[in-house]
């Protein structure tokens, strides 16, 4: 047991630490694949500990709220990179959500940041905080019908089961896996603010939706954002791993089998930020109106794959 | 239960089409609209071929052979020369917008889904779980031809129904007899003839490929 919770203290901690690594190797590739010179792999640990140096300013209207959004998003998506099987499976936390609740952790966090960005009351936190429950009110029943076709397969909704049964089944071709794989990825872009939905490196205002909402934090607080931001980027893609690309991820209390783990996640999680970046260098942001269309598709493509379930592997 | 690799690819290639069909769907554009269509034409003649090979059914080959020839090369061809020349590759708006169709076809999908599993479980062809994409590729294409108004995408709509129908002889009896797959791709061929020179008799007198404007047809 205590072997366990040290293991799940380790992937937390881990993927607290490891999420701006990410970030960086995204934003380096991104920056390749557009001709220009590449920013350092450690600049968002470069941008967190200068924010965290600097003095907060806040607005006069802003309440306890505004202060306490940040802390409470970071919390969030920590609990989130525990509960998700990053490097090794059935730890002691993720049996406290499943994946649907773990659905429902990124809309608490979301929520949360909605709330403050509406709290100080400027116009373009509102704009932000509206665009961004238009695109998750979207975004979350695709997100809910991927992990509902994966839980068909598994038949449980546990995550630990999901991968358990992913990971250690014949290989076999799942067109509904594939399906739900590419649906996955279209929510994943929405929800974490990248292009064709967001820009995350956009200084126009008028186009911003998820640093629209931001725009009046800083210091520590915009850092924990920063933070937080990049966490959840890891913890999606840790989550894509775990469902479509399962091989690799250690069982419980396992040590012997934590370095392949590591090697694997390492891997994997260059390969998806390649990709990421690839697909964004090749693409443009959509206008927000078409963005409903965007994730129907996904929507779309997750039924679908529960539907050829039925059909097809039944 | 694990398919056999080969069924595996089959199935892969049924919801392919599946795919496709609803692409088609959402497509605005003609151009888009005729690649997509010489793309089912490519998966449907692969997956008549597989099965064909699979199950020792020689005369699917001369199907996939026909499909080939016939749907991914000349009848693309055919409809980019006719895009070209009457010069109507623009965005078109659908008649009911676009999120709600997927909608109606994700309700349309469920129903033949369900209308397909009986009907599959009497059918005793290895391949007989895809009845019910193929089922739902008609109900598509159907879907298609209702919700534009050019006449284009309606014509496709049609073919890319004879591809539904094509592909659920295919999944439920081994594919039709070749006399007559040979007499429905002839048919197929003439009816794309016969419609494009309609097409110009029908821009010639309204002006416009849009036919609403042939419901206030008057005699004069």
């Amino acid at each position: 047991m205590s072997a366990g919770i040290l293991m799940q203290l380790g992937q937390t901690l881990l993927a607290i630490l490891l999420a701006p690594l990410l970030l960086g190797w995204t934003n380096q590739c991104r920056a390749w694949f557009q001709g220009r010179s590449a920013p350092p792999l450690t600049q968002p640990y470069r941008m967190i500990r200068k924010l965290f140096h600097k003095d907060a300013v806040i607005a006069h209207d802003a309440t306890a709220l505004f202060r306490f959004a940040p802390y409470m998003f970071f919390a969030c998506m920590a609990l989130a990179a525990g509960i998700v099987p990053i490097i090794a499976n059935d730890l002691p936390f993720s049996p406290a959500a499943d994946a649907i609740a773990l659905v429902g952790v990124f809309a608490l966090a979301r929520v949360f940041l909605a709330l403050a960005a509406m709290d100080i009351g400027t116009s373009f936190g509102t704009l932000g905080a509206r665009r961004e429950m238009l695109v998750s009110f979207l975004a979350e029943p695709a997100l809910l019908m991927v992990f509902f076709t994966t839980s068909f397969i598994a038949q449980s909704t546990e995550l630990p089961t999901i991968v358990e049964t992913l990971a250690h089944k014949q290989f076999a071709i799942y067109p509904s896996l594939a399906f739900a794989a590419v649906a996955f990825w279209m929510v994943s872009t929405a929800e974490n603010a990248r292009i064709p939905v967001d820009n995350p490196t956009t200084h126009l205002e008028l186009t911003m939706i998820h640093e629209a909402m931001i725009l009046e934090y800083s210091a520590r607080h915009l850092a924990l954002i920063e933070w937080a931001v990049a966490l959840k980027l890891f913890t999606y893609s840790a989550l894509g791993i775990a469902l479509f690309v399962p091989w690799g991820i250690a069982p419980a209390g396992d040590y012997a089998a934590l370095p392949l783990a590591m090697g694997a996640l390492i891997l994997k999680m260059a390969g998806g930020g390649l990709t990421l970046a690839f697909l964004e260098a090749i693409s443009a942001k959509l206008r927000l109106f078409r963005v409903p269309e965007y994730l129907g598709t996904a929507f779309l493509l997750a039924v679908l794959g529960m539907l050829t379930h039925f059909l097809l592997e039944h | 239960m694990t398919l056999p690799f080969h069924l595996q690819i089959v199935n892969l290639l049924a919801a392919l089409l599946l795919l496709i069909s609803f692409a088609m769907l959402s497509q605005r554009r003609i151009v888009g609209l005729v690649t997509l269509f010489a793309w089912q034409g490519l998966a449907l003649a692969v997956s008549t071929g597989l099965v064909g090979w699979v199950t020792g059914q020689h005369h699917l080959y001369y199907s996939a052979g026909i499909t080939l020839i016939l749907k991914v090369i000349v009848m693309p061809w055919i409809f980019y020369a006719l895009v070209k020349k009457l010069d109507v590759d623009r965005d078109v708006e659908p008649m009911i917008n676009i999120p709600t169709t997927m909608l109606i076809g994700i309700a349309l999908v469920i129903f033949a889904f369900n209308l397909a599993l009986p009907i599959s479980q009497l059918a005793g062809t290895v391949t007989r779980s895809t009845l019910g994409i193929a089922l739902a590729c008609v109900l598509l294409a159907f879907l298609m031809m209702i919700t534009r108004s050019k006449a284009i995408p309606q014509v496709i709509g049609f073919l890319a129904m004879e591809n539904g129908l094509f592909f659920a002889a295919t999944s439920a009896t081994y594919g039709m007899p070749l006399v007559v797959e040979l007499g429905v791709a002839l048919d197929v061929l003439v009816g794309v003839f016969v419609l494009g020179i309609f097409f110009f008799q029908i821009r010639e007198t309204f002006d416009s490929l849009d036919l609403k404007h042939m419901e206030k047809l008057r005699e004069r």
